[in-house]
């Protein structure tokens, strides 16, 4: 029998990776690339230089404030937060805190933990910036100011979560969205998701409020969804641990690092060594008013998600909820079949052909399904071929496996291999008779009763087209010849 | 190179100079008052001529505060934080003043980053008056004041965070203009208080001040605090009409018995006010007298310590050595940083910052900043009540004539401080605000200072036009006095 809970709060960052520029300065908004190539003057804090707010990072992260059902602020104001670090080029971070309200503050968010409903309670969302990135060798340390000025939303939940089941699930929901409203590739292994996580235990038998919540760790820059959930099990492990030792109300407040290599957290400083961030707002940006029409157009924009997705894949499509759910499950997935849809594939075959085919030939290529070569344009035609009677769907089969082994598109290989399907009469009506005309005897035969030699005139056309003639049609015109 | 713009342009034109001599002769006496006052961080001597065209300002040497980032050429906010530090862009107020075909000289010392009012913090040295060399310019600007009195050039441009534009030029016996927060871009203007920092302009009469910054100004994409200006034209608007135009004085800064023990000074610069007063009067404007709570008057240095602390602490977070500036060489990077500025900044400086950490610490932010912002607030909506019935406010400059080096860090009459610091008004509402001279206490010159509503420069540079022709202190060259 447990009896303690465990009280879970999450710091997600996310960065903003599909805005053109950087959130305050008009360098290019990439750091995959060459080091110290996308950086304007601001980015390296050169002095007199200015920050400029970028409307399109700004559009969406009220975007995801609303997404989040979060209350958009009447003004946008933004704050410095004041501290030394190398990969901090002006000293102070560009970024938003409560008071005055960040871009979205109190809201909510409806999740799923295996197929049980849960509810996520939204502290604050705000936008910042990011800083630059560094490496650290033996002897020396390098500054990439790519990331530098990178817009960086992020979100700060209630202690809401009671297991890395609920983190991890509410993590994942939320990687979906940015990703189905086109604001972040969300890849943290590209760096663009960190989480710090808040973990803290208190008796099973106490009700849920701040006074009865333990003493809270905060366990900085996890860097993956994996981690988050080690972090988790770590942490009530140790925390529960304490308690048993009786030396848990001994346990300051305290902020602790994720060693990856040996699995745990590490203590770094205790709340009374908290950095004095002495914010203040930024007074180069003048407050700019959020109007109602902005955030209407804006609501206008918001693309479908992949909720709403999945319910009308089932209702609208017909499609099994376990297909819908793989269907949705990532938005290029979902992109993909909605373009087949787009392009009048039937939703059952096109759900066929992804949750089989395209998404098995995914996994053996270890690619995503937005970079097969594959596309859904391919694949619809290859599709249609079967539609207008030219391609058997066997044949469609292998010639996609053809393809994935090959790395050929598969209607070449149809064109190639001549498995394309003869349907034009004349042609096979000339063959026919040519055949007819060289088997008399035989012809004679069938006249004469033995009518299962048509099953060799068959296969005769069969032999010279090599199976491009569809039989049904072949048998036909046969038939009506020797009849 | 003691003429004004118009009469320079002139003579440009009708080919009795050219480019070439002008910048030739501003170069030369740009050496001789380095020599004489320390006025330069860098003089320019490959400064190169520019075409005449019909623009006002093509060919005309002119002088750059060196906080101004200059492409190209060193710009080391006179700190040796900076000392080494060449810029590979512009500000844009520059970018806009070179098309106009204007031709720096020369880069002016400064109080370090701007911070200072007496000339005496830069890092090559003290700036010494033309008028009187034991006395200071007073700052920040300090450096561009003292050559357009001794004459280098008919205008030099300079920032103004609380007064350093407007108090340097009243010491030096020339104008010192600083339009509305936001007309000029600040993008290249090394900051000191973001929220209070403006570009301007130092020359010897209004109308040049007008026609600089008609040349300066324009809404900026990489300042989102600069505003579009394009139907004000300054110099164009300046009809010296002024008739029924209404001045007001605040009777708690000019008034003699509002002081304890006021100097002899004191009492002959309130006392020229009051005469020149009457002379204004005659002009048609009418002149009233009006009342500003004591309190909130004694608070404006205050509340410009708290605010530009706070700001310029910030501000000058990004000056740790790693980036730009001569960084040391440890082992680590908090040491890294901390050498380099234990090293480099000056003591002044270095309190400033303790004294902005201060104030924003989450314990104290309430009690001093957020205060200050308050008491920020009030005092701009006083003197706003004021722009409702009165044009501008009319005000002396400081407490008399530019103040001796030695013995400068002698107590002031605490009555005082409120005259010495109301300029910080015109910081803390971005209120136009020029400053001319208006006469001489022991040969020393003082100014007068008119402070309009925002966005109504053309209406302030109108009246101080008119007020500067009644006067007799256009256009003056420094002649140094011996009071030995």
């Amino acid at each position: 029998m447990t009896k303690y809970k465990a009280v879970i709060g999450l710091e997600m960052h996310c960065e903003i990776t599909t805005t053109k520029s950087k959130v305050f300065s008009s360098a290019k908004n990439s750091y995959e690339v060459d080091p110290n190539v996308n950086i304007a003057p601001l980015d390296m804090g050169f002095p007199g230089t200015l920050p400029v707010v970028n409307k399109e990072a700004v559009r969406k992260a009220l975007m995801v404030s609303m997404i989040l059902n979060c209350k958009q602020p009447e003004y946008l104001y933004f704050e410095r937060k004041n501290y030394y670090y190398p990969d901090l080029p002006k000293g102070y971070q560009l970024t938003q805190e409560t008071k005055p309200a960040p871009v979205g503050i109190y809201g909510k968010l409806k999740y799923f933990v295996n197929g049980e409903e849960k509810e996520a309670l939204i502290n604050n969302l705000h936008l910042e910036e990011d800083s630059a990135s560094m490496e650290h060798f033996s002897d020396v340390s390098l500054i990439d100011y790519n990331r530098s000025g990178v817009p960086l939303l992020e979100l700060v939940t209630e202690p809401c979560f009671h297991n890395a089941d609920e983190t991890v699930a509410f993590l994942e929901t939320m990687r979906n969205i940015y990703r189905y409203a086109d604001i972040s590739e969300a890849d943290s292994k590209k760096g663009h998701i960190r989480c710090d996580v808040n973990i803290s235990i208190m008796d099973e038998s106490l009700e849920e409020k701040e006074e009865n919540f333990g003493t809270k760790v905060e366990v900085k820059n996890v860097n993956s969804f994996s981690a988050v959930r080690e972090v988790i099990n770590y942490e009530i492990k140790r925390q529960i641990a304490l308690k048993e030792e009786g030396t848990y109300d001994e346990m300051p407040q305290q902020t602790r690092r994720w060693d990856e290599a040996t699995m745990q957290t590490q203590f770094m400083r205790s709340k009374v060594d908290a950095i004095d961030y002495k914010y203040f707002i930024e007074p180069n940006i003048p407050k700019y008013k959020i109007t109602d029409s902005l955030l209407e157009e804006i609501r206008k924009d918001i693309p479908v998600l992949a909720d709403e997705r999945k319910e009308k894949y089932i209702n609208e499509y017909q499609l099994s909820i376990d297909d819908a759910k793989n269907l949705t499950k990532e938005k290029n997935i979902s992109d993909y079949f909605d373009k087949l849809i787009s392009l009048d594939i039937k939703p059952k075959d096109a759900s066929n052909y992804v949750n089989t085919i395209i998404l098995g030939s995914c996994n053996k290529l270890d690619i995503d399904i937005k970079d097969l070569f594959i596309t859904p344009e391919i694949l619809a035609e290859l599709i249609k071929l079967i539609y207008d009677g030219k391609l058997s769907k066997n044949q469609a089969k292998n010639a996609l496996y053809k393809a994935v082994d090959t790395n050929k598109s598969p209607l070449d290989i149809v064109k190639e291999e001549g498995m394309e399907q003869i349907d034009n009469d004349e042609e096979i009506i000339k063959m026919i008779d040519e055949i007819l005309s060289n088997n008399s005897k035989m012809v004679e035969d069938y006249k004469n009763g033995r009518t299962n030699v048509i099953n060799f005139f068959l296969g005769q056309v069969m032999k010279e087209t090599k199976g491009k003639v569809n039989p049904a049609k072949a048998m036909e015109i046969l038939k009506s010849k020797l009849d | 190179m003691n003429k004004d713009i118009v009469t320079l342009h002139k003579e440009l034109k009708d080919g009795k100079t050219t480019s070439e001599e002008l910048i030739k002769e501003s170069l030369k006496l740009s050496h001789e008052v380095q020599e004489k006052y320390n006025a330069f961080v860098t003089i320019i001597d490959d400064a190169k001529s520019k075409e005449i065209t019909d623009d006002l300002l093509s060919g005309i040497p002119f002088g750059i505060k060196d906080n101004y980032s200059t492409k190209d050429i060193l710009s080391t906010g006179s700190s040796n934080t900076l000392k080494n530090y060449i810029p590979f862009f512009d500000a844009t107020a520059l970018i806009n003043l070179y098309k106009h075909g204007a031709v720096p000289v020369n880069k002016t010392v400064m109080d370090e980053f701007g911070m200072g009012g007496t000339g005496t913090t830069g890092h090559t040295g003290i700036v010494l008056n033309p008028w009187d060399t034991s006395r200071m310019c007073a700052g920040s600007s300090a450096g561009s004041a003292c050559a357009v009195a001794a004459g280098v050039y008919p205008y030099a441009l300079g920032s103004d965070t609380g007064d350093s534009i407007r108090k340097p030029a009243a010491y030096c016996g020339i104008v010192g203009y600083k339009p509305t927060y936001g007309m000029i871009s600040r993008y290249g203007l090394f900051p000191f208080a973001s929220s209070l920092d403006t570009c301007g302009v130092l020359a010897r009469n209004v109308n040049d001040a007008a026609i600089v910054v008609d040349g300066m100004k324009g809404k900026d994409p990489k300042d989102m605090t600069s505003w579009d200006s394009s139907n004000i034209h300054l110099y164009d608007s300046i009809t010296k009409e002024v008739k029924g135009k209404k001045l007001c004085y605040i009777a708690e800064l000019c008034n003699i018995e509002n002081f304890e023990n006021p100097s002899d000074e004191l009492k002959e610069h309130l006392n020229n006010f009051k005469e020149n007063l009457e002379r204004i009067k005659k002009l048609g404007i009418e002149v009233t007298e009006e009342h500003v709570d004591k309190t909130l008057l004694n608070a404006i240095a205050s509340v410009y310590v708290v605010i530009s602390c706070a700001e310029a602490t910030s501000n000058m977070s990004n000056l740790t050595g790693i980036v730009f500036g001569p960084r040391e060489d440890k082992d680590d990077y908090v040491s890294t940083i901390k050498d380099f500025r234990t090293k480099n900044f000056s003591p002044l400086i270095k309190r400033r910052f303790i004294i902005g950490s201060y104030v924003l610490e989450a314990k104290n932010k309430d009690r001093y900043f957020y205060n200050a912002q308050r008491v920020r607030r009030l005092l701009v909506e006083a003197w706003n009540k004021l722009f409702e019935k009165y044009d501008a406010v009319i005000l002396p400059v400081g407490s008399g004539p530019a103040k001796k080096l030695e013995g400068s860090k002698e107590i002031l009459d605490d009555t005082a401080t409120a005259l010495e610091e109301h300029l910080q008004v015109g910081n803390f509402g971005g209120f136009p605000s020029i400053t001319i001279p208006d006469g001489f206490i022991n040969d020393l010159p003082v100014g007068l200072n008119i402070t309009g509503k925002c966005y109504d420069d053309e209406n302030v540079l109108n009246i101080a036009a008119a007020i500067e022709d009644a006067f007799d202190y256009k256009n003056q060259i420094a002649k140094e006095v011996n009071h030995d």
